[in-house]
């Protein structure tokens, strides 16, 4: 279970959001909606404990995550904005070296079902240097689909309980974004939680969804 | 395999496929330390006085300049976020990261230092001190340099910034490892100034990967 309690972020001298609270259960999609500015992408890191909130703390299973670290970070798998993939190496090189750091045991073989899954297993040997903008996204996250929901059963150590997803469709044709949809309802389904931001409408069908509309104009605002 | 592991083959995988980017290093290294000789004329006695002095001061700019690439690249495309997230703790990532610079911009200049010696005139014993104080010495610059390399991480004009936060702290290995050479060139036994950076060696190792875990998680907030 992971909960926002009193949440306040500012950036300069601006104020994005004050005294926010919420909590996503096991088996729950949040959806972050909002403007450009109103503070999306830093609330996905005070959740990710990249950054830190000016109030309030973010609790992961009751416990605050800064005085869990690693074990947290064990639990949570984020996709920002960049990639985080080398353009000097394969595809296939990025996915393996994104899994180990994740902590997860990644087999080249695992690595490649990954991206055969998320549709670029022909670029599995190309550098990231010779893909599209749409490719390099699919390759980022195909780290969903190494040893995501599958094999999390059991085995805590492999595969992530919450999904941490920074604007995952930009850059994707509708067939990749309708897997990917597939990919999130069927780990929300299997008692995963996600969090997201998205312009786009979410058509993640039969899931808890949750859904926070960032305000740009709110009255925090100083 | 390990994240550590991962790291540092990922780290050399990189450096070997921008190859560039490590002949910059030594070539600005053997430049700078061939330039010498032609610069101050070509009396035997005074080079050989000179040479400690001139390859380390040298090869303390070359790792130096080297110090940016650091975690500049993986700081643009996202992946320090994900080494900050990793649940290996990031101190040893960050050795996994200051051990493969070291191999791909420190090693090639301690390689390639006894030959410069020569170039000198430097008496054998003297180039197997300056290898030897070389090999202790750049290991110490490299993990000096991660620090600030990582607290300048997005600043504006952060090579000035660096050499300006981490040239005070490398002054200390510079005098030894040129002292060291010194004092064998004298007839003297160069083993203290070495245990001294073979001490300095031990300390950066202990406290700067720690110290630049915590830069890193400043810079990233």
């Amino acid at each position: 279970m992971l909960e926002a309690y009193r949440l306040e972020c500012t950036r300069g001298d601006r104020t994005l959001f004050r005294g926010l609270s919420f909590s996503v259960a096991p088996a729950q999609l949040l959806h972050l909606a909002g403007a450009n500015g109103a503070g999306k992408t830093s609330l996905l890191r005070i959740l990710c404990g990249l950054l830190l909130p000016a109030h309030g703390e973010v609790r992961w299973g009751g416990r605050p995550i800064a005085a869990m670290r690693e074990e947290y970070a064990a639990q949570l798998l984020y996709i920002g904005h960049a990639n985080a993939l080398k353009d000097e190496l394969t595809a296939l090189e990025n996915l393996e070296i994104g899994g180990t750091l994740a902590g997860r045991r990644c087999t080249r073989d695992a690595a490649f079902d990954a991206l055969e899954e998320l549709g670029v297993g022909r670029c599995a040997h190309l550098p990231i240097r010779a893909l599209s903008q749409g490719q390099r996204r699919r390759v980022s996250l195909a780290r969903l689909a190494l040893g995501g929901t599958g094999s999390r059963e059991g085995d805590g150590k492999n595969g992530a309980a919450l999904w941490i997803l920074d604007e995952p469709f930009a850059a994707l044709d509708t067939a990749a974004v309708a897997h990917l949809e597939n990919l999130i309802a069927s780990h929300v389904t299997a008692g995963g939680m996600v969090v997201l931001t998205t312009h786009q409408p979410l058509a993640v069908t039969a899931v808890t969804m949750l859904r926070i509309e960032l305000d740009i104009d709110m009255d925090a605002r100083r | 395999m390990s994240p550590f592991a991962c790291i540092v083959r990922r780290d050399l995988l990189l450096a070997f496929r921008r190859r560039s980017d490590v002949f910059n290093t030594l070539v600005f290294f053997i430049i700078v330390v061939s330039l010498f000789p032609l610069g101050v004329g070509p009396e035997p006695n005074q080079l050989r006085a000179m040479a400690p002095g001139v390859i380390w001061v040298a090869a303390l700019l070359a790792s130096m300049l080297a110090l940016n690439r650091l975690f500049a690249a993986d700081f643009a495309d996202g992946t320090l976020e994900q080494m900050a997230l990793s649940p290996e703790p990031l101190f040893l990532l960050v050795i996994a990261k200051v051990v493969a610079h070291w191999l791909v911009a420190g090693l090639p200049l301690v390689l390639i230092a006894p030959v410069l010696g020569i170039q000198f005139d430097m008496p054998a014993d003297a180039i197997m001190v300056m290898a030897a104080s070389l090999v202790l010495g750049t290991p110490v610059l490299s993990l000096i340099g991660a620090v600030g390399a990582a607290l300048t991480l997005g600043v504006r004009g952060g090579g000035v910034l660096v050499a300006l936060l981490v040239l005070p702290l490398y002054v200390p290995v510079l005098v030894f490892g040129a002292g060291a050479v010194v004092a064998s060139g004298a007839g003297l036994s160069a083993q203290a100034h070495l245990l001294l950076i073979g001490a300095s060696l031990a300390l950066s190792l202990v406290l700067s990967p720690w110290a630049t875990a915590m830069a890193l998680r400043i810079s990233l907030d």
